[in-house]
C-alpha cells in the first residue's frame, strides 16, 4: 500500500512535469494556428468541467453559460485594455468613468471576472434555483439571454453591438492550460469531497438529501457559484484570445457548444469533459472542410456555413440515442487506473521477452 | 421528559382533510407504533413532524422547542431522522457515500478548505468514513460498501436506509414500514435489531407498519389513525380489543341474528 502511494506521487509528478514540459515546447515552437486550438481546448475544458459542475453532478439543468462567459469576457477586458485603445473602441458612446481610465494587470481582471461572474450567480441562482427541470433550463436560459440584450444595449459600458475590438492577446498556453488544470483539479476535489456528495445527493432524490440534513438551497447555489465563477474566467480567456468580443457571440449556440460537451463527455464525469471538450475545439477546426466547397466525382457543391454545427447536432443525437451515458458515464480517469495500466504493461513486456 | 409533543395537528390538501386533531405526547426512550387502515394519514403525519409539510393548524414541539416551520433539514439536524416507506436511497452512489451523505451535516469545514483538500478538512473525512463504516458493520453491510445502493436486495436497501439515518445522530427515529417487502425470517431479524438499536442510541422510535406482529411484538404503546383521526390509543392488548380498530380494519359487522 505505502509502495502504490509512492508510485502515485511519482506519477503525478512525472504527469505534471511532462505537461509542463509540453506547454513550454508547444508554446515556443507551434504554429500560431495550432497554438490557438490548443488554447481553445484549454477553455472549453474550464467550460465543461464548471458546467458539468451544475449540470452533471448536481442535477440543475442550466442553460446559463453563455451570460456568465458574456460577464466574465466583458468584466476583464473593461479592465485590462488601455485607455487609449478604449478611447477607440467607444467612438459613439464614451465609456463611462471610471473603467475609462482604469488598467489593471491581466490576472487581476481574470480574478474580478470571476468574481463578477460568480456574483451574479449567486444574483440568478438564488431566485431560480427554487425551479426544478425544464422550468430551471427555461428561466437560466432566459437570463443568458437577458445579459445577451442587456449588454446590446449599454452603449457606454459594452459599446453595444459594435462589441470591442483589438483586444490585447494575454491568452497563451501558461494561461488556459493552467487554469483549466486548476479548474479541473479544483472541481475534483469539490465534487469528491464531503460538500460533492451533498451535491451528488441533490442529483440523486432532493426529497432524502433534505432529510438528511442537506441544505438544500445553499448547496444548489455553491454550484451555480462555482460553475459561474469558472465560466466568468474561461469567458474571460476567450475574449483575449479572440481579439474581439460582441454581446451577440454569447448567445445560445455558445451554451449549446458547451452542453454539447458535457452530455456527450457525460453528465457526471470530469474526465469526459476534457476529453471531449479537447476534441471539440480540434473537431470545430477540422470540420471546417465541410464548409468550403467541395468537387466530388465531378459534382459541386458550394460551401455552406453553418454545416460544422450540424454534423455536431447529428453527433449528440447519435449519443443521446445510443451512448445514453455519454462517452465516460460518471467513469472517471484516476491515478489508479493510469498505475494499473503502465504496471501491466510493463509485466507484458518482461513476460514477452 | 417529553421529547415531542404534536399539539392537535391538522392539515387540509385543498377540500380534503387528511390529518385532523392530531395529539401526541411522546417520552423519551419511548417505542411507538402508528397504524391505520391505507390512507388514514400516517406518513402524512411523519411528513408534519420532519417538516415536508406545514399543518394548518397546531403546533410541534422537539424538546421543548417549537420545529413548526422550520425547514426540512434542520429538523434533521436538530435529531429526528426518518426512513421512506417507497425506498429513497442514493441509488447511483456507493453504500458507503450513501451513509456518509447523512454525516454532511456535521462538517465543520468549509468548502473551500474541502476543496483545497487542507488537513482540517481530511481529519474531518476520515471521521466520517470511520464512523460510516461503523454504522454498516452493525447493519452487516460492510462488505457491500463500495457497491451501488440501488444494485442491493431490497431487504438491505431497508438497513441501509435505517444506517443512513442513524448517521444523522437522530434522538427520535421515525420509521416508515421497515418490514414491507421482508420474508417472515427477515422480518423477525429486522424486529430484534429495531430493539437493538433504540438500547445502544438511546433513541426514541416511532414505528409506521402494516405488520401487525411487528406492531405487537414491539410497541409498548399504539396509536390507530383512519381518516385522519385518531380513533384508538393504548397497549397492543388494548389496541386489538378495540371495537373502533375492528370496524376500522374490517368494516362493521354485520348482523345476522
Amino acid at each position: 500500500m505505502k509502495g502504490k502511494k509512492k508510485d502515485y506521487l511519482l506519477l503525478k509528478i512525472a504527469t505534471i512535469f511532462l505537461v509542463i514540459l509540453f506547454l513550454f515546447i508547444a508554446q515556443r515552437s507551434f504554429d500560431a494556428y495550432i497554438l490557438r486550438i490548443l488554447n481553445l481546448s484549454g477553455i472549453y475544458v474550464i467550460l465543461g468541467v464548471s458546467l458539468n459542475l451544475i449540470n452533471g453532478f448536481t442535477g440543475q439543468f442550466s442553460l446559463g453559460h453563455a451570460g456568465f462567459m458574456a460577464i466574465g469576457a466583458y468584466a476583464s477586458a473593461l479592465l485590462y485594455m488601455s485607455p487609449e485603445l478604449k478611447e477607440v473602441n467607444y467612438f459613439i458612446a464614451p465609456l463611462i468613468w471610471p473603467f475609462s481610465v482604469i488598467q489593471v494587470p491581466f490576472v487581476f481582471s481574470l480574478i474580478f471576472a470571476g468574481l463578477l461572474s460568480a456574483g451574479v450567480g449567486f444574483l440568478v441562482g438564488a431566485p431560480c434555483l427554487r425551479l426544478k427541470g425544464d422550468y430551471l433550463a427555461i428561466v437560466t436560459f432566459g437570463f443568458s439571454e437577458i445579459i445577451r440584450v442587456l449588454f446590446n444595449n449599454l452603449q457606454s459600458i459594452t459599446n453595444g453591438p459594435l462589441g470591442l475590438k483589438g483586444l490585447p492577446t494575454y491568452t497563451n498556453l501558461w494561461w488556459s492550460w493552467g487554469i483549466a488544470i486548476f479548474t479541473i483539479w479544483f472541481i475534483k476535489n469539490l465534487v469528491n469531497s464531503s460538500y460533492g456528495r451533498a451535491l451528488k445527493s441533490i442529483r440523486e432524490d432532493e426529497v432524502a438529501a433534505e432529510a438528511m440534513g442537506v441544505n438544500l438551497f445553499y448547496h444548489k447555489v455553491l454550484s451555480f457559484v462555482v460553475g459561474a465563477f469558472f465560466a466568468g474566467i474561461g469567458g474571460a480567456l476567450l475574449g483575449s484570445l479572440l481579439m474581439t468580443i460582441d454581446p451577440n457571440s454569447f448567445g445560445f449556440a455558445m451554451t449549446f457548444q458547451i452542453i454539447i460537451i458535457v452530455i456527450v463527455g457525460g453528465l457526471g464525469s470530469i474526465a469526459g469533459s476534457v476529453i471531449v471538450g479537447i476534441l471539440f475545439a480540434i473537431l470545430m477546426e477540422v470540420l471546417r472542410a465541410v464548409e468550403s466547397p467541395m468537387n466530388i466525382l465531378g459534382l459541386k457543391i458550394p460551401g455552406i456555413p453553418g454545416m460544422r454545427m450540424l454534423i455536431f447536432s447529428i453527433l449528440l443525437m447519435i449519443v443521446v440515442l445510443f451512448f445514453q451515458q455519454g462517452l465516460m458515464g460518471t467513469r472517471e480517469w484516476s491515478w489508479e487506473w493510469l498505475h494499473h495500466k503502465l504496471t501491466r504493461t510493463k509485466k507484458e513486456l518482461e513476460e514477452g521477452s | 421528559m417529553s421529547i415531542l409533543k404534536a399539539d392537535h395537528l391538522t392539515i387540509r390538501f385543498g377540500g380534503l382533510t387528511a390529518v385532523s386533531d392530531f395529539y401526541l405526547d411522546l417520552e423519551e426512550g419511548e417505542l411507538v407504533g402508528l397504524i391505520g387502515p391505507n390512507g388514514a394519514g400516517k406518513t402524512t403525519v411523519f411528513n408534519m413532524i420532519t417538516g415536508v409539510y406545514h399543518p394548518t393548524q397546531g403546533e410541534i414541539y422537539f424538546r421543548d422547542q417549537k420545529i413548526t416551520r422550520q425547514s426540512v433539514d434542520k429538523i434533521t439536524a436538530l435529531g429526528i431522522a426518518r426512513t421512506f416507506q417507497n425506498i429513497r436511497l442514493f441509488a447511483n452512489l456507493s453504500v458507503i457515500e450513501n451513509v456518509m451523505i447523512a454525516c454532511h451535516l456535521r462538517i465543520k469545514s468549509s468548502v473551500l478548505s474541502a476543496a483545497f483538500g487542507l488537513p482540517s478538512y481530511l481529519q474531518e473525512e476520515n471521521y466520517i468514513r470511520e464512523e460510516a463504516e461503523k454504522l454498516l458493520k452493525e447493519v452487516k453491510l460492510e462488505n457491500f460498501k463500495n457497491y451501488v445502493a440501488g444494485g442491493l436486495p431490497y431487504g438491505e436497501q431497508r438497513k441501509l436506509e435505517i444506517a443512513r439515518a442513524l448517521a444523522t445522530h437522530p434522538k427520535l427515529l421515525l420509521l416508515d414500514e421497515p418490514a414491507a417487502g421482508m420474508n417472515p425470517q427477515e422480518t423477525k431479524e429486522l424486529m430484534a435489531f429495531i430493539l437493538e438499536i433504540q438500547e445502544k442510541y438511546k433513541l426514541t422510535i416511532i414505528l409506521i407498519e402494516h405488520d401487525m406482529k411487528v406492531v405487537m411484538g414491539i410497541c409498548k404503546r399504539i396509536l390507530v389513525l383512519d381518516y385522519g383521526k385518531t380513533i384508538a390509543e393504548g397497549n397492543p392488548e388494548e389496541i386489538q380489543h378495540n371495537p373502533e380498530v375492528i370496524k376500522a380494519y374490517l368494516g362493521v359487522e354485520a348482523n345476522y341474528a
